[in-house]
């Protein structure tokens, strides 16, 4: 495994995973040159697994998970930094809110070292970021389903992370609404240099979005380089994996 | 209706539900998420006083708590008198007794609480204590208050812990099941009715205020 210790001219992150979890294994080492990288490949291929091995809620049997230069986990020496120090976003398919918190507070859990009226501040511009500002007194129970997942993904921003996991958030979404939320989302990222993972099945949305591409197959990189390159060299495969070919 | 009992049981209940609140909530934690290969016989050994005749855990206690053992006379050092036959041991007792009515509906409590919910707030804050305090203890609030209202009644009922550890002193370690037992004895049959119909409404009440509270947070 190549272990950058430090980032060479224009890389935002290197990512080294070695990690064995039953039958799964997953062989991971490449430099995010790009803000927002899309994970790609077919069902099982082990992209959620990569994205929760990262953000440490799956411990490894066995393997290392070094993030730029940092052992976040290393089962030979013990090593194991819990998730939260890891300064990770992390938005899943299904937004999971806590339930008897209103959103201003949901928003608000993770942000730590700052006064209360900063603290109350970045709640507000991380609502204003995704519109949703106007949601801030509602129980999560009261929201639709975009609206939970602007919600989850302004509560996985406000602490500001060293890095944003995105495991599918915009699957069934309005294709207008997942527009309004890209383009503030993806600025927002780039703005502060915040490197993002994006697993998505969607074809077109990694064209639209990403710079970078990843593919995965069975635990191992089978492809990483710019979205139209890897795409265009690759499209028969890639649309045989995902079962549109 | 003997006053002084109902007092006494009261105090036992309340206290003994404050203990074992602060005990259940930890251990009802470390049930329902450790992967200790050890953590069965914690398990079984809090369950143990469900399927143990009380008589049976009394004795045991009593003959921990007497001078025979290292224990009893250690305590008996520390507080100048035996545990045996006074309140503190009763409350010892009781905890005992109703420690499985505390601690088992906090585990599951714990246990339903949705995995995602609990690796979100674990991804957003380091510190266990915000977790518990902010995101699990609210989710787990009527298993909080099924705890806290099945080790009162419990208590409040129990007859043959504290009869073979505390004896029938009254002020001291005479409850109101004592007392009922007291009263039929002496054929009083009208007083006894008296404080049976009591604990009888207090365990219907109990139990209302459960399925209740269950009803209302759509558990």
């Amino acid at each position: 495994m190549n272990e950058a210790g430090a980032s060479a001219a224009g890389e935002y992150m290197h990512v080294a995973i070695e990690h064995t979890l039953g039958d799964l294994s997953l062989r991971v080492s490449c430099a995010l040159s790009a803000p927002w990288t899309v994970l790609f490949g077919p069902s099982g291929a082990g992209k959620t697994s990569i994205l929760r091995v990262l953000g440490g809620l799956i411990r490894p049997v066995s393997g290392r998970v070094v993030l730029h230069g940092r052992t976040l986990v290393d089962t030979a020496s013990g090593a194991w930094v819990p998730p939260a120090e890891r300064a990770i976003g992390f938005v899943t398919q299904r937004p999971t809110l806590f339930p008897h918190m209103n959103v201003a507070a949901n928003v608000g859990f993770g942000i730590s070292g700052l006064s209360r009226r900063s603290s109350e501040e970045r709640v507000v511009q991380m609502l204003q970021l995704f519109h949703a500002e106007h949601l801030a007194k509602r129980a999560p129970a009261a929201l639709s389903g975009g609206e939970k997942q602007r919600v989850a993904l302004a509560r996985a921003l406000a602490p500001e992370p060293r890095m944003l996991l995105l495991d599918e958030p915009f699957t069934g979404m309005d294709a207008d609404l997942k527009v309004a939320i890209l383009g503030p989302l993806t600025a927002w990222l780039a703005e502060r240099k915040i490197p993002t993972l994006y697993v998505s099945h969607d074809v077109a949305e990694a064209f639209q979005t990403a710079a970078d591409v990843i593919v995965i197959d069975r635990g191992q990189v089978e492809a990483h380089g710019p979205a139209q390159l890897v795409l265009a060299s690759r499209r028969e495969q890639l649309l045989r994996q995902l079962g549109v070919g | 209706m003997d006053q002084q009992a109902i007092f006494l049981t009261f105090r036992l209940a309340a206290l003994t539900t404050l203990i074992l609140l602060a005990i259940s909530v930890p251990l009802g934690h470390w049930l329902a998420f450790s992967k200790a290969h050890w953590k069965p016989l914690v398990e079984a050994a809090v369950a143990l006083p469900l399927v143990l005749p009380p008589t049976v855990l009394g004795f045991y206690l009593l003959v921990l708590m007497g001078p025979r053992t290292a224990i009893g006379r250690a305590v008996s050092a520390l507080l100048g008198h035996p545990l045996a036959f006074s309140f503190a041991g009763l409350l010892v007792g009781s905890v005992i007794f109703s420690l499985p009515f505390a601690v088992q509906p906090m585990t599951s409590g714990f246990r339903s609480v949705d995995r995602e919910i609990l690796e979100a707030a674990e991804l957003l804050s380091p510190r266990r204590s915000k977790i518990l305090g902010r995101v699990l203890l609210p989710l787990v609030r009527p298993s909080v208050l099924a705890a806290a209202v099945l080790a009162f009644t419990h208590t409040v009922g129990e007859f043959g812990v504290v009869l073979m550890i505390g004896g029938n002193i009254p002020g001291v370690t005479r409850t109101l099941s004592i007392s009922i037992y007291d009263q039929v004895q002496d054929f009083a049959y009208a007083q006894a009715n008296h404080t049976a119909l009591l604990l009888l409404s207090l365990s219907f009440l109990a139990l209302l205020v459960i399925y209740r509270h269950r009803g209302n947070a759509g558990v």
